[in-house]
């Protein structure tokens, strides 16, 4: 990913800031520009989440592409965070503790690196709440 | 609206075509798709080309005009459009194709496919085919293509039962009907154990439940179906043509086993077409990974949520089963260039209803394809009858 692609989107990717849709309250993260329900009518805001959630779903990738090779194996899972929305997220566990229900929080940790001398892209995984 | 038919089909072999190139792959194709149709390419009045992604496997983008100046089509000026919906832009050509011809505007119209994936390593592939999903959001944080359908077999086999065992039989069927397509990339039978036994992608998924990386071309030719007979004794009729669309990413949908944009085209296709589900004799669906079929056939509308795996098991789905599905050996065993794909399926189907299928021949009169972009963010549903 170019380095103004990454930078643009830094604030949501440390941060987990995203957005809401204050006609109709509807939180958003990945955040979005245009409500789905409201569409024109909606009014979007930034909103920052509290980073708690529950895992709806993962798998353990044991094969990836050349930029996530060197990290594998690694849990991947969709996280459904306590405001609503749900998202894409490593979880940093053992593989063999991950499930389905587990309560997790966000963390800000490295997440991919452009080869040897690229650009460390740095972002939010989540691990597991005791 | 006029009423379509499908003329005639060509596909190259499917597989990792080291010596051919992209463009030749397209050229071979589109010629024994004239030559099956008796038409000759002066005559055509469009060409609509599926291609998810030579810009990064083959560096190359502007496919239509390159591919309608190595079919010998640029000296005479014929229209060519390249069409992307990821792994539904071939069924997405061919849905193009039809609309041009079902509103008049055209006449003679080739809908193609072609994808040259083997020009560069599997690292670089599996990168690219992230990009069916959502590279910002999905992409960023580690999902693999294999990775996210892992994650739909997850939820489906903690809600459903659904056992690890019937999904390999979605493999074994598959590469006993590609062992009967001389253009199958696998023409080897396998069994459960061979899935179960091969290595772990992303877990449940092993190797064997995931389609391979292909090389290959398809081509059908299209024209109104009052015209059809000018062309040949045998014409397909197209009896529904539909699309949808969802969210990109697999985590904003409303169901993670459910892939709504197969259920709202499956229902817009059988109601164009005026039939029900006993009507259709045999199915070709996007089985990308042993899960994905297993949710078409349920998504569709064949049976309920939860018994796929079951009747995968009992033989419902084989040759001479209640319902075949993928004939072809499906994109697992019969390969999966992503843009072709969709062409693929209509070929598949036009050869069984012509009965030119072979020793997977089915007794079939109406057909239907499903051809699914990334994790379901589009899909088009096809029904053609003899």
């Amino acid at each position: 990913m170019s380095v103004s692609r990454f930078w643009r989107k830094i604030p949501q990717r440390y941060n987990l800031i995203g957005t809401q849709c204050t006609t109709c309250g509807r939180h958003f993260f990945p955040p979005r520009s245009l409500c789905p329900d409201c569409r024109r009518s909606g009014k979007i805001v930034d909103h920052k989440f509290n980073g708690e959630g529950t895992v709806v779903t993962y798998t353990v990738v044991r094969s990836a592409s050349d930029q996530f090779e060197n990290t594998t194996p690694y849990v991947l899972a969709v996280v459904e965070l306590d405001e609503g929305p749900r998202l894409t997220t490593q979880v940093a566990c053992p593989i063999e503790d991950i499930e389905i229900g587990m309560r997790v929080h966000s963390v800000f940790r490295r997440v991919a690196a452009d080869g040897e001398s690229g650009t460390i892209h740095y972002g939010t995984k989540f691990v597991p709440t005791e | 609206m006029r009423d379509v038919a499908v003329i005639g089909v060509g596909c190259t072999e499917f597989g990792e075509h080291w010596g051919i190139s992209f463009r030749d792959l397209f050229v071979k194709a589109g010629a024994l798709a004239l030559e099956d149709a008796g038409v000759s390419g002066e005559r055509l009045d469009a060409l609509y080309v599926g291609n998810m992604s030579a810009g990064r496997f083959v560096e190359q983008e502007h496919i239509g005009a390159l591919i309608a100046d190595y079919a010998g089509l640029a000296t005479n000026h014929v229209p060519s459009t390249r069409v992307e919906a990821a792994c539904a832009s071939g069924g997405l050509a061919f849905r193009q194709a039809v609309i041009a011809v079902a509103s008049g505007m055209e006449d003679i119209v080739v809908a193609a496919g072609v994808e040259k994936m083997t020009d560069v390593g599997t690292g670089a592939s599996v990168d690219m085919l992230a990009s069916a999903a959502d590279r910002e959001w999905e992409g960023f944080a580690g999902a693999t293509f294999p990775g996210l359908y892992a994650m739909i077999a997850t939820d489906y086999m903690h809600r459903y039962p659904l056992t690890r065992e019937q999904l390999a039989e979605v493999a074994v069927k598959n590469h006993e009907n590609g062992a009967k397509n001389p253009i199958a990339q696998f023409r080897n039978r396998i069994t459960v154990d061979t899935v179960l036994n091969s290595s772990l992608v992303a877990d449940p998924l092993r190797l064997f439940d995931c389609s391979p990386i292909t090389d290959g071309a398809a081509a059908v030719v299209v024209v109104p179906l009052e015209r059809a007979r000018e062309f040949t004794d045998s014409p397909a009729k197209v009896l529904a043509s539909a699309q949808a669309s969802d969210t990109i990413a697999l985590h904003d949908r409303r169901d993670i086993s459910t892939l709504d944009a197969s259920v709202a085209a499956g229902k817009r296709a059988f109601s164009q077409a005026g039939l029900a589900h006993r009507d259709i004799d045999m199915l070709e669906v996007h089985d990308c990974f042993t899960i994905a079929e297993i949710c078409a056939i349920e998504d569709l509308g064949f049976c309920k949520k939860g018994e796929a795996g079951r009747l995968t098991a009992e033989g419902a789905t084989a040759l001479g089963g209640e319902i075949p599905v993928n004939t072809s050996g499906g994109l697992k065993a019969c390969g999966h260039p992503v843009g072709a794909t969709g062409i693929k399926q209509i070929y598949e189907i036009v050869s069984q209803l012509r009965g030119e299928a072979g020793g997977r021949q089915v007794d079939a009169e109406i057909g239907m394809a499903h051809n699914v972009g990334g994790t379901g963010a589009t899909v088009v549903v096809h029904i053609l009858g003899a």
